[in-house]
């Protein structure tokens, strides 16, 4: 089964993004064979509704999950209406999370764990 | 006469000089002091003034008519603002990203969709001891400033010979551009501070970029450092109002009573601050004109 992780770099070592909106780059991989690729997140400088496109993207890859630290709201619309699991509080290192998710160990979010804006980083604002 | 009252740092002191210099000014010509920070403005607590109209500011937003919708998805490709997203037989709309640009409904090809207001802010206005205030008050939630800004500008009354005060929200960014946008002179309220300076020299930057002749008020003088005065020096950029730390200042403007009303010996220093900018802009269209 496919799923997409959010990353920090592009191999199974790197580290699971926490943002998902704004991490740098989404893993594609096959929890069965291990075979994965790697894809930048464009929306990850948007300028707003990064998790809204970053969304969008996933969904064009077709995959069941999405495993990441946390996801806000709009992202989480975008996914829940394709039907994708969301499966948030995933850390460590990609390999990790999905050894963690074929062995059972994450539950599906039934919704987003985080506010908008989350994913900015600090005091956003003034 | 547009005079705006930005800083860059916050709490250096911008109302306490836009209130100050619009109450000063009101013999001058007619008055209009615009309170541009509409996430918290607050000049109308020092004016008091009594309502006599508000406005509703409102942001077209598109509805998608899903009869006529194809799922094409040109609407979520050429929205700048990720505030549409197509999916399979869905089509989400995200009406808080919305900018209300327009592109969607003019680009959709089945002609789909429509744009409906969304109402995000208010625009009250109101006189004062001769001085008319007008504010904008963003809904709580709402992330977009500058739409509500824009009405607040536009509801300054067209009155010959007048003066409008802008009150500017703090920072730089584009809330702070939008109110400062379109005026002759920026008054910059810092203190001397490293703080109070490194936020100045950005919104240095900001209005230059804007090509916005510039001064300096010192506010809360006598407390920190010299790097204010010198990067002033430096810069040429004049230094047109002092105002000292000073414990009876502060515990008027607790009470919510302006400078001038407080101490009214300030209203000739805010009068004499008036004539330098008037000077200044004066010999700014004439330097243009040659």
């Amino acid at each position: 089964m496919r799923v997409a992780i959010s990353a920090t770099g592009r191999t199974l070592e790197d580290d699971v993004d926490p943002r998902f909106g704004r991490c740098r780059y989404f893993i594609i991989a096959d929890t069965e064979s291990m075979q994965y690729e790697a894809m930048d997140n464009a929306a990850a400088a948007a300028g707003g509704g990064a998790g809204v496109s970053a969304g969008q993207a996933i969904a064009a890859k077709g995959v069941e999950a999405v495993l990441t630290g946390n996801c806000g709201p709009n992202a989480y619309q975008v996914l829940e209406a394709v039907g994708i699991k969301v499966v948030t509080g995933v850390s460590g290192t990609v390999k990790e999370a999905i050894d963690g998710y074929r062995t059972g160990r994450y539950k599906e979010s039934s919704q987003p764990n985080v506010p908008d804006h989350f994913g900015m980083g600090g005091a956003a604002g003034r | 006469m547009i005079i705006s009252v930005a800083s860059g740092k916050g709490g250096t002191g911008k109302t306490l000089v836009a209130t100050s210099l619009a109450l000063s000014l009101k013999d001058a010509g007619p008055v209009a002091l615009l309170d541009c920070d509409v996430e918290e403005p607050n000049a109308h607590i020092l004016l008091k003034p009594e309502i006599a109209g508000r406005e509703p500011v409102n942001m077209p937003v598109p509805v998608v008519d899903l009869d006529r919708c194809t799922y094409c998805g040109e609407c979520a490709r050429v929205c700048a603002y990720n505030a549409i997203a197509v999916l399979g037989k869905h089509v989400l709309t995200f009406p808080q990203l919305c900018h209300g640009c327009g592109a969607c409904s003019y680009l959709c090809p089945e002609k789909a969709i429509s744009e409906e207001p969304r109402q995000t802010g208010i625009v009250e206005w109101g006189d004062a001891h001769g001085v008319r205030l007008v504010h904008g008050i963003l809904t709580v939630g709402e992330a977009m400033a500058p739409p509500v800004i824009r009405k607040v500008k536009e509801r300054t009354g067209d009155r010959p010979g007048g003066i409008v005060i802008r009150d500017v929200p703090p920072g730089t960014s584009c809330p702070v551009v939008e109110a400062v946008q379109g005026s002759d002179f920026c008054l910059l309220v810092t203190e001397p501070t490293p703080f109070g300076l490194n936020d100045l020299a950005l919104a240095v930057e900001t209005v230059r970029e804007l090509r916005i002749p510039c001064g300096v008020v010192l506010n809360r003088a006598g407390i920190g450092d010299a790097g204010v005065e010198e990067y002033c020096l430096q810069e040429r950029i004049p230094v047109l109002l002092t105002i000292p730390l000073h414990m009876e200042i502060a515990r008027l403007y607790s009470r919510g009573i302006t400078l001038v009303e407080g101490m009214p010996y300030w209203k000739e220093r805010f009068q004499r601050l008036f004539d330098r900018i008037k000077e200044i802009v004066h010999e700014g269209s004439r330097s243009l004109k040659r």
